[in-house]
């Protein structure tokens, strides 16, 4: 078991190899669909001309995400009403929608680790050995048991977004993860794509 | 009829809060199956944690309580319109009280509803008048990451080389978990039908994911059909959330349907492991939720 504390340096993500369980304690932020599109287009691409609080935004989450962690989860939020926030449910979603963005995102803001569940394909692989940076799976579902890691929230930005694609900044402490994908080209989920596809052909045959 | 608001709010609150007990016990199962130290059995202990975990605190299971998926069955005389806006209610005070995350998102404007209230298919509601005094309504709550792995196939399909019989929709539901790995929250539920058109399909293969884990198919050859699927899903080897392991499917629900003879559809909604479906029945003043 590794704790890892953000920021991560590059020493210890070189450390990390998958099948690794680690314990993450820090400031993170949530950012799902909306969010890596809009990062991607207002600053990295820049097809779209920054609006509203855009820039404002990204000043203020530049400083976390970079040596930090993202983490693609949309949450269920108590006190929504009184903006005295409280995470009450917070598994992970399914990550791979962001593979079209994740590697850029990662470059841009030299992001270290990105949380999720299901893993992510070559793209991201490539950008997790770059960077270098590592892919953290937490456990699908499991949102009332994650919510007890997050200690509070400190912030959100774009609530415009909705709940669930908002940018909340929350201090998590032993949040549980594994490592499914590392700096050194290993992905579980590669590897058991072609396991199972092996199988698959067997019975397909059969 | 009374106003059942109140009663409903129970159900959604039950339903996001409190797993049902034959999804619980093959999770179990499926737990001690894997391997002693694999990630598989850590991924399944922390999913049995947080059962327990949501069911005491009363909040979600999982922060994705998908589409709520109201069927109604009604005694004759009931108001189709007032149970509407009885259930409407409810999924809004449920989301304020934070039993369900705010999930109506307008596709054109991309604007979050924020209270779970959109067109009439959101939440979905369907009705259905049937013979006797009690209303009888279920409730399940079907997340987007599992949601998004369902498969349709059109047979036969060439790539798979499978025909028009129970060997090509043997094939093709492999296929679909194969191709789902890990990303619906394996292990998963299949909801399959056979035959319909592309929309009844869909429909159908979700009302198969109301028949209990451990009730078997009525027909016995459908049910031995079943059962070869679940075992040649699990070989292979996907596992819990795709970290390779025993257990990839807890269960497989097969429901047939007429088709057109131009027409061979099988549809595949997969279910996540967090399974949340529950009943209530209301008999007079007297409300139950088996």
């Amino acid at each position: 078991m590794y704790n890892l504390s953000v920021p991560i340096s590059d020493e210890q993500i070189r450390e990390l190899k998958v099948g690794d369980s680690v314990s993450l304690s820090g400031v993170i932020i949530t950012g799902r669909d909306t969010v890596h599109k809009w990062m991607i287009e207002t600053f990295i691409k820049e097809t779209r001309q920054p609006v509203g609080d855009d820039l404002e935004v990204y000043e203020a989450i530049k400083p976390l995400l970079d040596g930090g962690a993202i983490y693609h989860c949309g949450p269920v939020v108590a006190g929504l009403d009184t903006g005295d926030y409280r995470f009450v449910a917070a598994g992970p979603t399914t990550s791979t929608r962001e593979e079209p963005y994740q590697g850029d995102v990662m470059r841009h803001f030299n992001l270290k680790a990105v949380i999720g569940k299901g893993g992510m394909g070559p793209q991201t692989l490539a950008a997790c050995h770059e960077v270098p940076g590592v892919y953290l799976h937490a456990i699908g579902g499991a949102a009332s048991l994650i919510a007890q890691s997050v200690q509070r929230v400190i912030d959100v930005h774009k609530l415009d977004f909705g709940v669930p694609e908002a940018m909340w900044v929350i201090e998590v402490k032993d949040l549980p993860v594994v490592v499914t994908m590392d700096s050194h080209n290993s992905s579980i989920h590669a590897e058991v794509e072609t396991q199972s596809m092996v199988e698959l052909e067997r019975l397909l045959a059969s | 009829m009374d106003d059942l608001t109140s009663a409903f709010l129970e159900l959604i609150r039950l339903t996001s809060t409190d797993l049902s007990p034959d999804v619980e016990e093959s999770l179990i199962l499926a737990r001690d199956q894997e391997a002693a130290g694999s990630a598989a059995k850590s991924a399944l202990e922390a999913v049995l944690q947080n059962v327990a975990l949501a069911r005491e605190q009363s909040t979600p299971i999982c922060q994705d309580t998908g589409t709520p998926i109201f069927y109604v069955q009604h005694p004759q005389g009931w108001s189709t319109r007032k149970l509407r806006e009885q259930i409407r209610s409810a999924v809004a005070a449920a989301t304020s009280l934070a039993y369900l995350r705010p999930n109506a998102v307008d596709a054109i404007s991309g604007i979050n509803s924020g209270n779970n209230l959109g067109d009439e298919a959101f939440p979905t509601i369907h009705f259905e008048e049937i013979e006797g005094e009690e209303l009888i309504v279920d409730l399940m709550l079907k997340g987007g990451g599992c949601e998004n792995v369902g498969a349709q196939y059109s047979l036969p399909d060439r790539r798979l080389a499978a025909g028009r019989d129970m060997e090509g929709v043997r094939k093709v539901v492999l296929d679909a978990v194969y191709k789902a790995q890990g990303k619906g929250c394996a292990p998963g539920v299949l909801g399959v039908a056979v035959g319909g058109d592309r929309g009844s399909s869909y429909y159908g293969s979700k009302e198969s994911l109301f028949r209990k884990l451990d009730e078997p198919n009525p027909d016995p050859d459908l049910d031995a059909f079943e059962e070869r699927l679940t075992e040649e899903a699990n070989r292979l080897g996907i596992g819990p959330m795709g970290f390779g392991g025993v257990t990839t499917v807890l269960g497989t629900k097969i429901k047939g349907m007429h088709r057109l003879p131009a027409s061979f559809f099988v549809s595949v909604s997969y279910m996540c492991w967090a399974h949340r479906r529950r009943r209530m029945v209301v008999h007079g003043s007297d409300i139950q939720y088996p």
